[in-house]
């Protein structure tokens, strides 16, 4: 299933429906460091509310994304990441470094707006 | 009883077991023998037993008559175990016992001892009553023995099982206690940690924590560990864990009072400081989290 990219103002956003597979993750990636240029946007948020488990591949493409996003002149912010998956991930050494994170997309909205402020 | 012994060869197990089944009969013969003697020398042989129990120093925590009261109802039990020889009854009994003098701090020793010592006085009464006919002492004793070291393991084990119900009961208690996250400020957590850490409730602790970021979306957390001497590599690297986590729910962690004994620990498995926020103290780390989240905390007069 792929992930929709939807466009609020300045800001990609990108929710995840539960069970992604590696191709759709390579699919999303693609789409949001093509759309962030396209659309000018100033940031992108990947929301992983659904998300119960976030395997090393998962993991890994939310950090390539981040990193590409930057390189294409962006902020990402990761949000909703479950308490439980926090605590396997980071017991797997996953932990999303240089990345940025938020409680949820209201948080991860406040920290760009933040951000946005800080660079005007 | 020649022609039985013959036949029971013949007839193998079937025997054995009658033979051991007169042996025990004959058993309990005498265990009625002696129950109906413990019976008849209840009172000086209670007055004997308490009175070795205070010579030995035993008991030192409850008073002359609570000693007298509990001797005579552990009397009783004893002499009722050896008539039934069921122990399900002492058994209980015992417990009961353990629950009320566990409190006031009667020692597994003590306990061990009084049993012990009732065995030996009534062992002494039983040498006096049948000195003059060796062969039945022998006997005698045979039935006895077996049955008072039993009770002496049950007791024994009675009060142990019971101090360590309450010991593990008191550790829940502490653990329930002991791991409060409170909210000091809108989106600022404080975790006070006191008291020594194991593994397991370094993950409860980490559970109760990042569960609390989530309800009360925190985005500052304090975690103060001043009250906590020294923890091993496996709960320091716990701690990081910790502390990475809840970045990845978007909240920054810091960390006072660190030990000098902690901050070694640390240091020795390598932690990155990048990841750690510390503070020396607790009303440090309160005021740079108050920075991180732009409150400006003023004085509006002087303190009267």
């Amino acid at each position: 299933m792929e992930v929709p990219i939807l466009k609020q103002g300045a800001v990609l956003i990108a929710t995840f429906q539960a069970a992604l597979s590696d191709a759709d993750l390579n699919h999303l990636r693609r789409g949001l460091v093509q759309q962030v240029v396209k659309h000018r946007s100033r940031g992108v948020i990947v929301d992983v509310t659904a998300m119960d488990v976030m395997d090393s591949f998962a993991s890994r493409t939310l950090r390539e994304i981040a990193h590409m996003i930057r390189l294409r002149g962006a902020e990402t912010v990761i949000v909703g990441i479950q308490p439980e998956v926090a605590f396997a991930m980071v017991q797997l050494g996953l932990t999303l470094e240089g990345v940025a994170t938020a409680l949820d997309l209201e948080e991860g909205l406040a920290y760009l707006i933040q951000k946005f402020k800080s660079v005007e | 009883m020649a022609k039985r012994e013959s036949s029971s060869k013949d007839l193998g197990t079937r025997n054995d077991q009658a033979v051991e089944l007169t042996r025990s009969e004959a058993q309990s013969e005498l265990l009625r023998e002696l129950v109906a003697h413990l019976r008849q020398n209840r009172n000086q042989l209670r007055e004997e037993w308490v009175g070795r129990i205070s010579e030995t120093r035993l008991l030192t925590a409850m008073t002359k008559e609570e000693i007298f009261a509990e001797a005579t109802s552990v009397y009783d039990s004893y002499v009722e175990a050896l008539e039934t020889e069921t122990f399900e009854a002492l058994q209980a009994y015992a417990r009961n016992l353990s629950e009320r003098i566990i409190p006031r701090g009667v020692e597994t020793h003590e306990v061990v001892g009084i049993v012990l010592l009732l065995r030996d006085v009534l062992a002494r009464s039983l040498f006096a009553k049948y000195q003059t006919d060796f062969k039945k002492l022998n006997r005698i004793l045979d039935a006895y023995e077996p049955a008072a070291n039993r009770i002496a393991n049950t007791v024994a084990v009675g009060f142990v099982q019971e101090r360590e119900r309450v010991i593990r009961q008191q550790q829940e208690a502490i653990r329930e206690l002991s791991t409060p996250v409170l909210q000091v400020r809108e989106r600022l957590l404080i975790l006070p940690i006191i008291g020594v850490i194991d593994p397991q409730r370094a993950r409860q602790l980490t559970e109760q924590l990042l569960r609390g970021i989530r309800t009360n979306r925190a985005k500052v957390v304090v975690i103060d560990i001043t009250g906590v001497a020294a923890m091993d590599v496996t709960v320091a690297n716990h701690l990081v864990q910790t502390v990475e986590a809840s970045r990845l729910l978007g909240a920054t962690v810091i960390v006072t009072g660190l030990s000098p004994e902690i901050a070694q620990t640390l240091v020795t498995i390598g932690v990155d400081l990048g990841k750690m926020n510390t503070v020396g103290d607790l009303q440090g780390g309160i005021e740079q989290a108050e920075r991180l989240l732009g409150y400006k905390v003023v004085t509006l007069a002087e303190p009267r």
